[in-house]
């Protein structure tokens, strides 16, 4: 058995050594020359001179571009065609790029770019969402508001109401490697190599910057140093910049990002301001909700809009909302544009509602647990679904050009309306009208709280929190239900190829990429699962657009769930090939081949993997297969915010324990304990990596990782000396993590489910937690805003003593 | 002289001493195709271009992206490449890097490796302080320390033990760009006073990485042993500006535990091992940590300039944002500090407990005798353009009695000794308040009440 085993990641050995080649590190021809941009000076302006002669004449460089040198200046954007790859004309933010120096160092390129002299007339820059809201600056033509029922009236009526705002900060990506791409001229095309979590979009973006059909681009990617989501679209710039100027020169170009770079050029996790007003029965269950989101998207449109509507549809999390009205306002700024980051909007959205039972437990005085489980959702019925149908297309998105596979394309899809608010809402409907059928979180809690004694440590906490004025604590469980699926549905789908070569040694290739999620690992166990063999027959090679067209981006937490059931597909078709072999000289049926231990048999017949491999060869049958997959049952209108855009839920929850320096307002995680379900875990090792680090760096999103903008617009924090993600003390001393023990209901790859975003919504329960420790400081509700800095949580505990609510 | 000699992962090479700006971290990468070291962040905060250097003193994790060729002579570095053995055999942490899943996208890993190395052969159990400064975005960092954890025991390969056995065989070239000492070191500066000096490089560092800087002529300081000691005075301790900030924790164990621990969260394991004091105070930065601990210890500052010395206490140093009284050739050789001080406490505020800038250091010294306050030394980082003692707080407090009641009446007084700036580490607002809270929490923790969340572990359930 190769799935469910807690293997190491496949590149494991060669991290630890320092062999695993990133695209930096991939050796380049000696002619290779470096770029750099140069950037706008200000967040919003009209270009009225340039002097770059002075880079033109500095050490090294061999070009300068401008806008002015493109008949149609190369786009960059996955969704609206609203980048270009240097400014025409106007700036929109700070860090906008407008010149591209080419030379023949990476250091020649970015001394050479600080020569340039770029003059704006300065424009009014609108920074904030009250300044954007002021302007009426938005995509769209208005907020998207989805209803159910009478959120009003049923709040008008309730016999307590309950309200309050929380901003949420932004977050950078950090991952690791920087953006990096290498492209390299060939005889009738290009190669590039680009740190992308989407291949087949910058081979788009490619093919139309250079003017070539598709098939004469291909994208290579092994492996990137993290992800995150920063590499979904930020990397298409690099990319193109690659391409167009290894077009120009004939010779290969590489850019990476230095580090401040990066951070003022790259789009972030956005921001949000919630607005909430709450009605609920005196024990805590809600009767009518309604949410404002205030979405800081930055200059361009980018993947906003569906991370917007994810935003929206998390909204609920876990809970019922019998009458609710979102309404959401996805507004542009001149700053970064905001951009695809783990969790996609869903744990802004979250974040929200969890607030919401957090005040509402305070303001009755109740058990923020009890709330919360008195608003679940229904319990989900035992049993397993079975494989469901795959839904016919319901819309086709026209536009030229638009890039199909990026999530983008939803925005170009249509633009939506308010609609009329939906009847009320059952036990298990959600406010977009899907049945939750597999809620387990009632199970989960109660498991979760009695597994980490949640009750008497409560009174612990409160026992010290009574004989201890200096330092307070705090405990807070939050659970998490989080959809999977592309909220637009045709993306839903994957590709994979498969080859066994005569001497039984298998490769396989697919289309998701491999970010340090172990993807390929889970995917490899799949492979070997199907062909019983060892672990170690089977390779991955890079991601490769000219092997698997047409790919998705590996987001969405879908890697596994699409590219593992596709190479399962192609991993059948080969195997039902050989077992028709074997199935003849065995006089049995195709059907009585087994693939276990390394061998082929039936009946009483045996034969070696390699035998049964060389015989198939010999048999003159293919040994090449593709396969492909497409989640059935979804179907989405994002215009009327209805359907079941998603095929399963991923449930989890945390108990975190915090304890707070109210003179400071210095605070510590002291221990957190996390149940999470993966299904049937494809391999418990990397799933529960990927819930610890995402809980950590969930936790890190909400605590100390504050993004600054002056008033200039120019971003203070663009380096780790001053944008703090968790250091390694920063993890919870005490740290328990467990598997949910149970199959996916839906018929997943071998019925796990999806891991890389929901445990990143772990980390709210640090965040509750420590808004708890604000509130042993006085009557008040504490009103916490995101990122809990130091001076945030001493400003909440403020609030706490002055008794304000 | 015009070459710089050094031993890779166990082979001697020399590189070119052309230019003095070069840094490891390019070298390795462009000249000697080495990839294993990354390039994070390009200023020392990310770990991710960690190397093992060996020399005399020992064995240290350093940022290669800050370590300018020339601080290399004479010493020996080991990267990523050559932790494992000769014959591909690997080293316990990263086998054990492996068995713990303590790599995920794997781009920090050969820091974290070249780092945990270090800890493993330096017989280090503090994993957060000695994996401070590397950072992984991936994994939340329990598998790693997990790792560091299971390696501790195994034995030192043989293969990492031959480095410093190699050095002591080298014949020693004068290392270029590098005074031999405080005398050739003064006659540099006289000759060149406008000359950069360069200790750590853990600031001039990046000057050449992030501002692209050309920095004219360059003194390294490490080959000035007579800098690097750490001895008692008449009056106190001499703490030569050489002595790194590693090194200085561990000589302030004992006379002064408060430093110590405030040194402990001093940036990270690299940058504290190639960071001095002297280049701490004579960068003259408002928010370096070290001056306000030893302003409020009294500190006596030393300067030479030729055969010239005066010494100044060490706020006098500080006139005004980043202008020292330090004139044209004249540098800083060393500082005195008293021998004892029970009462210094030091409290460090940031966003990030570890490897953070302080939005807030506030260092107090204050003695009572028959519960009269007798003598008041107190000292902020962050709240000036310099660092900067709170004046009329002191006075406030001088000759009061050390209630509750006395020190709640000194707070005001903070407003009349700063008025700090807001910027993106803290506000105005929350800095003053701080600095007024930290009063109050010297109180109670002279009083011996707990007054930080730093030792404090999850509660055990009431049964």
């Amino acid at each position: 058995m190769s799935v469910a085993q807690p293997l190491p990641h496949d590149s494991a050995a060669l991290h630890v050594t320092g062999q695993a080649r990133y695209v930096d590190d991939i050796p380049v021809p000696a002619d290779c020359l470096h770029l750099a941009f140069g950037l706008s000076p200000v967040a919003h302006g009209r270009i009225t001179a340039m002097d770059l002669a002075p880079v033109r004449a500095a050490p090294g460089v061999v070009a300068v571009l401008t806008a002015a040198d493109f008949d149609h200046v190369p786009d960059c954007s996955p969704s609206l065609h609203d980048e270009p790859l240097l400014a025409t004309g106007e700036v929109h933010f700070l860090g906008q790029p407008v010149f591209l120096v080419i030379a023949d160092s990476h250091l020649a390129a970015r001394r050479a770019a600080r020569l340039g002299r770029v003059e704006c007339e300065e424009l009014p820059a609108i920074r904030t969402v009250d300044q954007a809201l002021a302007a009426d600056s938005r995509f769209e033509g208005g907020p998207v508001i989805w209803a159910r029922g009478d959120a009003a009236a049923a709040i008008a009526a309730a016999p307590q109401v309950i309200a309050g705002q929380i901003e949420i900060g932004g977050q950078e990506h950090f991952y690791l490697e920087g953006q990096a791409a290498l492209a390299l001229p060939q005889e009738d095309g290009m190669l590039v190599h680009s740190s992308t979590q989407h291949p087949t979009e910058v081979q788009h973006k490619v093919a139309e910057a250079l003017h070539l059909p598709m098939h004469a681009v291909r994208v290579e990617m092994r492996r990137m140093g993290g992800g995150f989501g920063g590499k979904e679209s930020q990397g298409n710039w690099l990319a193109v910049a690659c391409a167009v100027a290894a077009a120009r020169t004939g010779r290969p170009c590489k850019m990476r990002y230095d580090r401040d770079d990066d951070m003022v050029i790259t789009g972030k996790r956005h921001d949000f301001r919630i607005d909430y007003r709450a009605g609920v029965t005196e024990d805590g269950r809600l009767l009518g909700l309604e949410f404002r989101h205030l979405v800081r998207c930055g200059w361009s449109m980018d993947l906003s809009l569906p991370v917007a509507d994810r935003a929206m549809l998390h909204a609920d999390n876990a809970y019922r909302l019998p009458a609710v009205r979102i309404e959401s306002h996805r507004l542009r700024t001149h700053t970064q544009s905001a951009t695809a980051y783990r969790g996609f909007g869903g744990p802004q959205g979250m974040l929200g509602v969890e607030r919401v039972m957090d005040h509402i437990a305070h303001a009755l005085s109740l058990d923020p647990l009890a709330v919360r489980r008195a608003n679940f959702y229904a319990e989900a019925q035992p049993g397993l679904a079975p494989e469901g149908p795959v839904e016919p297309e319901p819309t086709l998105i026209a536009g030229d050009p638009v890039d199909l596979t990026s999530r983008g394309a939803e925005a170009v899809a249509a633009g939506a309306q308010p609609h009329p608010a939906m009847p009320g809402n059952g036990g298990s409907t959600t406010p977009y009208g899907m049945e939750v059928e597999d809620f387990i979180l009632g199970q989960l809690t109660g498991d979760l709280s009695k597994r980490c004694q949640l009750d008497v440590r409560r009174a612990a906490v409160a026992a010290w929190n009574s004989e201890n004025p200096i330092i307070k604590r705090g405990i807070a469980l939050s659970p998490v239900k989080f959809g999977i699926s592309f909220t637009l549905t045709h993306l839903n789908q994957a590709g994979a190829l498969v080859h066994i070569y005569q001497d039984g040694s298998v490769a396989l290739n697919h289309g998701g990429t491999e970010m340090g999620q172990g993807l390929h690992r889970k995917v490899t166990q799949v492979a070997a699962q199907a062909f019983g063999l060892p672990i170690d027959r089977i390779r991955i090679t890079a991601t490769d657009t000219g092997k698997v067209p047409n790919t998705s981006a590996t987001a969405a937490s879908s890697g596994a769930d699409l590219n593992g059931m596709a190479v399962k597909a192609a991993c059948d078709t080969l195997r039902g090939r050989i077992a028709a072999l074997v199935a003849a000289r065995a006089g049995m049926a195709p059907d009585d081949v087994r693939f276990e231990a390394g061998a082929v048999g039936a009946g009483d017949l045996s034969l070696p993997w390699d035998e049964a491999v060389s015989a198939a060869y010999q048999a003159r049958i293919s040994l090449s297969a593709t396969g492909f997959y497409a989640t059935p049952k979804i179907r989405w209108d994002r215009v009327k915010g209805e359907g079941r855009p998603f095929l399963y839920f991923a449930y989890g929850a945390a108990v975190s324990e915090v304890a707070v320096d109210t003179l400071t307002g210095e605070y510590r995680i002291l221990r957190a304990d996390i149940l999470h379900d993966c299904g049937a875990s494809l391999n418990p090792a990397l799933d529960i990596g990927q819930i610890e680090g995402g809980y950590v760096q969930g936790a890190g999103w909400l605590t100390t990782e504050e993004l600054v903008w002056d008033d200039k617009g120019r971003l203070r924090t663009h380096a780790p000396s001053t944008y703090k993600i968790p250091a390694c003390s920063d993890r919870p001393r005490l740290f328990n993590v467990a598997l949910w023990e149970g199959p996916n209901r839906e018929a997943t790859i071998h019925r796990s489910k999806a891991v890389g975003e929901p445990p990143f919504m772990l980390g709210i329960s640090a965040f509750l937690a420590l808004s708890d420790a604000c509130a042993a400081c006085g009557p008040g509700y504490p009103a916490l805003d995101a990122p809990a800095t130091p001076e945030r949580v001493l400003a909440a505990i403020a609030r706490a003593r002055e008794g304000r609510t | 002289m015009n070459e710089i000699a050094f031993l890779l992962n166990g082979t001697p090479v020399r590189a070119p001493a052309t230019d003095p700006t070069r840094t490891l971290l390019d070298w390795l990468r462009e000249e000697r195709g080495l990839k294993g070291t990354k390039e994070g962040c390009n200023e020392g905060d990310c770990g991710a271009c960690t190397v093992m250097v060996t020399d005399g003193q020992g064995i240290r994790a350093l940022n290669a992206c800050i370590l300018l060729l020339p601080q290399l002579h004479g010493r020996a570095v080991r990267t990523v490449e050559g932790i494992a053995g000769p014959d591909g055999a690997l080293h316990p942490v990263q086998q054990a890097m492996i068995d713990r899943h303590g790599s995920q996208c794997g781009f920090c890993t050969p820091g974290f490796i070249a780092a945990m190395a270090v800890g493993h052969a330096t017989g280090r159990r503090d994993h957060d302080d000695m994996l401070a400064g590397n950072l992984c975005r991936c994994t939340g960092y329990g598998p790693i320390v997990r790792a560091a954890e299971d390696a501790a025991e195994a034995p030192v390969p043989e293969w990492m033990a031959t480095d410093g056995a190699a050095l002591a065989a080298q014949t020693g070239d004068p290392a270029p760009f590098a005074p031999a000492g405080g005398d050739a070191l003064a006659g540099w500066c006289l000759e060149h006073p406008k000359g950069v000096l360069v200790a750590g490089a853990t600031d001039v560092g990046l000057w050449v990485t992030k501002d692209l800087r050309n920095l004219g002529p360059v003194a390294f300081l490490h080959g000035c042993a007579d800098l690097q000691k750490v001895e008692p005075v008449a009056g106190g301790i001499r703490i030569g500006a050489g002595v790194t900030i590693a090194s200085l924790r561990a000589a302030m164990e004992e006379p002064h535990p408060a430093l110590a621990e405030l040194l402990r969260r001093f940036a990270s394991e690299q940058i504290r091992a190639a960071a001095t004091i002297g280049g701490n105070i004579a960068n003259g930065s408002p928010i370096g940590d070290g001056p306000p601990a030893l302003i409020a210890l009294g500190a006596v500052l030393h300067l030479r300039r030729g055969e010239e010395r005066r010494s100044i206490p060490l706020e006098a140093f500080f006139l005004d944002y980043r202008r020292q009284d330090r004139r044209p050739g004249e540098f800083v050789e060393a500082v005195t500090i008293p021998a004892t001080a029970p009462a210094l406490r030091c409290y460090k505020i940031s966003k990030r407990f570890d490897q953070d800038i302080s939005a807030v250091c506030g260092c107090f010294n204050v003695t009572v005798e028959d519960r009269k306050v007798t003598d008041a030394r107190i000292a902020f980082g962050g709240m000036a353009g310099v660092p900067k003692r709170a004046a009329a707080v002191e006075a406030a407090l001088l000759g009061r009695d050390w209630t509750e009641a006395r020190v709640e009446a000194a707070l005001p007084a903070f407003a009349e000794d700063f008025a700090p700036l807001s910027d993106m580490r803290a506000s105005a607002g929350y800095r003053l308040q701080v600095a007024q809270n930290l009063l109050r929490r010297y109180r109670h923790d002279l009083s011996g009440a707990p007054v930080s969340v730093l030792p404090l572990s999850a509660l055990e359930p009431v049964t």
